[in-house]
């Protein structure tokens, strides 16, 4: 133990070993561009996509509007009562990351992750002003030369270029994208807003750029928790170690005789993102890109080889081929059907929600001081404030109605002569009124009165129950 | 695991220094503060020469700044900051009181948005100056009139809760309100009271009710009017609704106040706030009825 320590001396922390990833074509290398094409052109556009709605409504198909408290999706508007919705949403989209990752493995993590779409991003960038990974390692390790700096220097000027785009494509989801880019035009940006792009335009220089790998090993929980979803019949980036091994150089021409047909070429190290061996099996730090399974496919038509000593596999086909059994698929199974059926109870539930959200609600909230009112003629007067609350994008009047009062009568605080049975309220917003009820004294001191509140050339309506106060108790 | 080394020791795992002190064979490592860390705090030091040059900072016995001490050649204070932030709104307010001098209740019950800024208003001033006799939400007590009611001694419309605001009643002020109810202890006898009691009783149970009686017509219906509804003219109350004021309704504290009336005092205020406050205050106090 001793000796060993000291050839080898531990570190509490492993340094970060800079990695350069090799360029790779191949079936999984053109489906992570076109993806990474895809998730970029959503991101950019997609605030700037409009959406009618009504005059004085915001345009924005996707627009999360914090100052006014609405947030906007196509034919979808939350209210900031109905953040349940988001939350189940995001419950939704956790769950099919389950299903995804039982199924095919960390999918997610190598093709769609922002992480991993900016940091190939950022490799793509690198490779632009500093050739493949040969020439990049040269460079790096070359003494300072002007060939170094501007190539170095044209890099980082790009990266930060992308950076500030990132950030500043961001706030356009949170303000109306056309007004937003008038005012950055103008240099006339909101704080706030330049906050947010400073902030967003470091991060990503920082994550991309540097953090890159150690983000997905070190800083994402999801990397550490997504071997609970793991089991023997999900497909994962596997190398075939039955035929691989014994692993060894390989002369053109040479028999394969007692020889594996992994060649140790390094191939799939070289364009390894995260730097791992696949060789190795499974590991922690993989994040399922697939860019292995290209790089080998090429060595091995090179050298007149079956393509697939690395490949998507399940551990328990991996066995079936080892005892000579027929390969099998086990994509559905249990977990995955419970996931399946957790998915679709879910949607039916969120769908639901949505489909029959209210768009008429109405808030009664009683005076506390004074409690009630006795007026000269003996009859009682309590106050209320009242919200009523229009979800829809029209304009729209209110009746206002009691119910289980003696002779009661509703009056409207105010300057026009509001009666209740013709209450505007403007296209989605909160109507405030003030309202007096006056009745007859109750035997009950807290007698109990509905109100309702409906739509005047509609059918829609909603029902609040509150107290009518008529005496000390 | 570890060597003495140029009076260094050296822990093998870490590769860091140690502090050479052990307890129990368990040995501290020597981490000192980062030399970047350090030049930042030396750093701020020197920056904050800066502030005490710019801004007041030292405490001095007779310097010029607030509450003594130097004043920093930018001349700022908190005070100042705050003066300045605050006119911004002193100046939306002064918009508004000019406004109201120059409008007439009418067109401010007309016109939304000054009419909201006035009952806000006035009801922030209410809190200030009213709230200790009439309640924080102005429902009054015993002797301080609930002002929520649809019962007015002086009259409920805008311009007549104003003068009353203004002026005050019984305040000693030249334009003030003033009445005044004798002590009937020293003109009628008991049994009078008694009846007189009895009949204001029976005003208030049965409000059709039209039976004369001679003793209110005598004494009281100059000021009570002929049917004790009241005459707000003269500050003398209606005494046929459900609302008392310095009775509760029962004979007794009926015949007390016949006998040795109380009278309450409203300030006139003319002289404590200005007028576009008081204004805001007779709107504020209109709108608590929702009568008139």
């Amino acid at each position: 133990m001793q000796e060993s320590l000291e050839k080898n001396p531990l570190r509490l922390f492993s340094e970060q070993k800079i990695i350069f990833p090799k360029r790779v074509w191949g079936k999984f290398r053109k489906i992570k561009w076109i993806i990474m094409t895809c998730t970029l052109f959503v991101y950019y556009f997609a605030p700037w996509i409009r959406w009618d709605r009504g005059p004085q409504i915001p345009n924005q198909a996707i627009l999360i509007d914090m100052p006014n408290r609405r947030a906007y999706f196509f034919f979808i508007e939350i209210w900031p009562q109905e953040i349940y919705f988001l939350t189940g949403i995001l419950i939704f989209l956790a769950v099919a990351l389950f299903l995804s990752t039982s199924l095919v493995g960390r999918a997610w993590c190598g093709y769609a992750c922002p992480q991993t779409v900016w940091t190939d991003l950022f490799v793509w960038v690198e490779r632009i002003f500093q050739g493949d990974r040969n020439s990049r390692m040269k460079l790096s390790n070359a003494p300072i030369s002007f060939n170094k700096i501007w190539r170095k220097l044209l890099t980082h000027i790009a990266w930060i270029v992308i950076a500030i785009l990132t950030g500043g494509a961001w706030v356009f989801y949170f303000n109306d994208a056309p007004t937003l880019l008038e005012q950055i035009i103008n240099f006339d940006v909101p704080w706030s807003v330049l906050s947010w792009i400073v902030v967003l335009t470091f991060s990503t220089y920082l994550m991309a750029g540097f953090a890159r790998e150690q983000v997905c090993t070190y800083m994402c929980p999801y990397a550490r928790f997504q071997s609970a979803m793991f089991d023997r019949d999900t497909l994962i980036i596997s190398y075939d170690e039955f035929r691989g091994e014994p692993r060894g150089k390989h002369k053109a021409g040479d028999s394969w005789e007692n020889k594996g047909h992994c060649i140790n070429c390094t191939e799939c190290i070289q364009v390894c993102p995260m730097g791992i061996d696949i060789r190795k099996g499974l590991q922690m730090e993989c994040i399922a890109c697939g860019l292995c399974i290209d790089a080998c496919n090429k060595i091995m038509k090179k050298i007149n080889l079956p393509a697939g000593l690395i490949r998507y596999d399940t551990e328990k086909n991996k066995g079936r081929r080892f005892r000579n059994e027929k390969e099998k698929k086990g994509l559905l199974r249990g977990r995955t059907y419970s996931y399946l059926s957790i998915l679709l109870i879910l949607s039916v539930a969120i769908l639901y929600m949505l489909l029959n959200r209210s768009i008429l609600e109405l808030n009664v909230l009683h005076d506390r001081n004074p409690l009630f009112v006795k007026l000269s003629n003996g009859q009682i007067r309590n106050s209320y404030d009242i919200k009523i609350l229009n979800k829809s994008f029209k304009s729209k009047k209110y009746s206002l109605s009691i119910e289980g009062l003696k002779n009661s009568k509703i009056k409207i605080q105010g300057i026009e002569s509001l009666s209740s049975n013709n209450l505007p309220v403007v296209a989605n917003s909160v109507g405030h009124y003030r309202i007096f009820l006056i009745a007859d004294k109750n035997k009950e001191v807290r007698k109990k009165v509905i109100f309702n509140i409906k739509e005047l050339d509609d059918e829609i309506s909603d029902t609040v129950e509150n107290i009518f106060i008529s005496g000390k108790y | 695991m570890s060597e003495k080394n140029n009076n260094k020791e050296i822990d093998k795992i870490t590769g860091q220094e140690t502090t050479g002190h052990e307890w129990d064979g368990l040995k501290e490592l020597n981490t000192p503060a980062p030399r970047w860390w350090i030049w930042v705090f030396i750093v701020t030091v020197i920056w904050s020469v800066g502030y005490w040059i710019v801004y007041p900072s030292w405490p001095t016995l007779t310097g010029s700044g607030y509450r003594g001490g130097t004043v920093g050649i930018l001349d700022w204070t908190q005070y100042k900051k705050l003066r300045d932030n605050q006119k911004e709104i002193l100046d939306i307010r002064e918009n508004y009181k000019e406004f109201f001098k120059a409008t007439s209740f009418d067109e401010i019950l007309k016109d939304k948005k000054s009419y909201t800024y006035a009952v806000a208003g006035g009801k922030a001033a209410f809190r200030d100056n009213c709230a200790t006799c009439h309640g924080s939400g102005a429902a009054g007590a015993k002797g301080y009139p609930n002002l929520n009611d649809d019962d007015w001694l002086w009259g409920g419309n805008v311009e007549q809760i104003y003068s009353s605001i203004k002026y005050g009643i019984r305040s000693g002020h030249d334009e003030g309100k003033y009445s005044e109810m004798p002590e009937f202890a020293e003109v009628l006898n008991d049994e009078q009271i008694n009846e007189l009691a009895e009949y204001i009783l029976s005003l208030n149970e049965n409000n059709n009710q039209s039976s004369e009686n001679t003793l209110f017509a005598d004494n009281c219906a100059a000021c009570h009017g002929n049917n004790g509804e009241g005459i707000q003219d003269l500050g003398a109350p209606n005494l046929r609704d459900n609302i008392w004021f310095y009775s509760s309704g029962d004979k007794s504290s009926i015949i007390s106040q016949i006998k040795k009336p109380k009278h309450g005092i409203m300030p006139a205020w003319e002289d404590r706030l200005d007028d576009p406050t008081i204004r805001m205050l007779a709107l504020y106090i209109h709108s608590l009825s929702a009568s008139q």
